[in-house]
C-alpha cells in the first residue's frame, strides 16, 4: 500500500495554524477549496442553495474535526472526504428527479464491457475489418472555439450530470478540478484501476454528447 | 522483430484503452502499438483529438464560484467562536 503524504511541505503548519484558531489561515483555506467543493456537491443535491449548505456543513466539520485529523491523507483529501459524506446524505434525501438520465444510465449500467462507445460505430465479425470502424468519427470544426461556447458547456454539464454518481465524482474531481488520480483514489477509497475505468467511461460519454453536439449544428462553409 | 512481437490493434480497442494511454499507464510496447495505429488510422487519429479537446472542455469547466459572502461571514464568524485565537 503506496503511503499517503501531504502534498505540501507547510501543511503541518497550516493544520496547527488552523487548530490554533488562526482566521487568516482559514479564511485562505476557505477561499481556495470552496469553489471545488460546490462544484462537487452540485454533482449530487439538486440546487446551488444546498450545495452551499452542504459545503458549510463541511467546513463546520473541519473546525470541529481537525483536532482529530491525524494526517494519514493530505488535508485537502480529508475535506473532499467529509463534503462527499455531506453530499451524497443529502443526494439521497433531496433525490432528483431527472426521468432521462435515469433512463439513460439503467441502460448504462445494465452494458457490462462497455468501452465507451456504442458497439454499432464498429465493424461486427462479417466485416472487411472485424473491429475497425463503420461509423468513425467525423473531425469537429473549429473545435478550440466552439469547446469554450455556452452552448458546449451546457451539453457537457448535461452529460455529467447523466452520469452514475461514481463516474460523476471521478469526472468532476479529475477534469474540471484538477485533482490528481491519488487525491481521487484516496477521497473515494477505489483502486487505481477503477478510478480509470470510472474516468474512461465518463469521459468516453461526454465526449459522446460533444460529437452529437458538434454534428448537429449546422456549420457555415 | 519477429511476427510475435507485433501487437495486433483494432479500432475497437484503441477505444477501449484510450484513457489508459492518455493517462500514460500502458505499458510501452502496447503504447507503440497504439501510435503506429494512430499513425495509420485518421479514425482513431480524430478519436484521440476528440478525447483531448473533451478534456481541455471539462477543465473549462472549473468554476471559481465562490460562496455566498453572508454563508462565509458566518463560517468564519463560526470559526473565531470555536477556535479563539490566543488573546493577542
Amino acid at each position: 500500500m503506496e503511503a499517503t503524504r501531504p502534498e505540501r511541505p507547510d501543511e503541518r503548519e497550516l493544520i496547527e495554524a488552523l487548530r490554533s484558531g488562526d482566521r487568516a489561515a482559514f479564511a485562505t483555506l476557505v477561499d481556495e477549496l470552496s469553489p471545488g467543493l460546490l462544484r462537487l456537491a452540485m454533482a449530487h443535491v439538486p440546487s446551488r442553495a444546498i450545495a452551499e449548505e452542504v459545503v458549510q456543513d463541511t467546513w463546520l466539520g473541519v473546525i470541529n474535526g481537525i483536532d482529530r485529523f491525524e494526517g494519514r491523507s493530505s488535508l485537502r483529501t480529508w475535506i473532499y472526504r467529509i463534503l462527499l459524506n455531506n453530499a451524497r446524505s443529502r443526494g439521497v434525501r433531496e433525490k432528483r428527479v431527472l426521468p432521462f438520465s435515469y433512463f439513460r444510465r439503467r441502460a448504462e449500467e445494465g452494458s457490462d464491457g462497455d468501452i465507451g462507445l456504442d458497439p454499432d460505430r464498429f465493424q461486427g465479425r462479417g466485416g472487411d475489418a472485424p473491429g475497425g470502424w463503420a461509423r468513425p468519427p467525423v473531425e469537429w470544426a473549429s473545435p478550440e472555439e466552439r469547446i469554450a461556447s455556452n452552448e458546449a458547456r451546457d451539453v457537457m454539464l448535461r452529460a455529467i450530470a447523466a452520469l452514475p454518481p461514481r463516474q460523476r465524482e471521478v469526472i468532476t474531481m479529475r477534469d474540471i478540478q484538477g485533482l490528481s488520480s491519488l487525491e481521487v483514489r484516496n477521497a473515494l477509497d477505489v483502486s487505481e484501476t477503477n478510478q480509470r475505468v470510472l474516468l474512461h467511461r465518463a469521459r468516453s460519454k461526454v465526449r459522446a454528447a460533444l460529437e452529437e453536439y458538434f454534428e448537429s449544428e449546422e456549420v457555415p462553409a | 522483430m519477429t511476427q510475435s512481437d507485433v501487437i495486433e490493434l483494432s479500432c475497437r480497442d484503441l477505444v477501449a484503452v484510450v484513457t489508459d494511454y492518455l493517462e500514460g499507464q500502458i505499458a510501452a510496447v502496447e503504447r507503440h502499438a497504439i501510435e503506429d495505429h494512430l499513425g495509420d488510422c485518421p479514425g482513431c487519429d480524430e478519436y484521440v483529438r476528440q478525447m483531448r479537446l473533451t478534456i481541455a472542455g471539462l477543465r473549462g469547466l472549473a468554476s471559481d464560484d465562490a460562496m455566498f459572502p453572508q454563508t462565509r461571514d458566518e463560517l468564519m464568524r463560526v470559526f473565531s467562536e470555536l477556535r479563539p485565537a490566543p488573546s493577542a
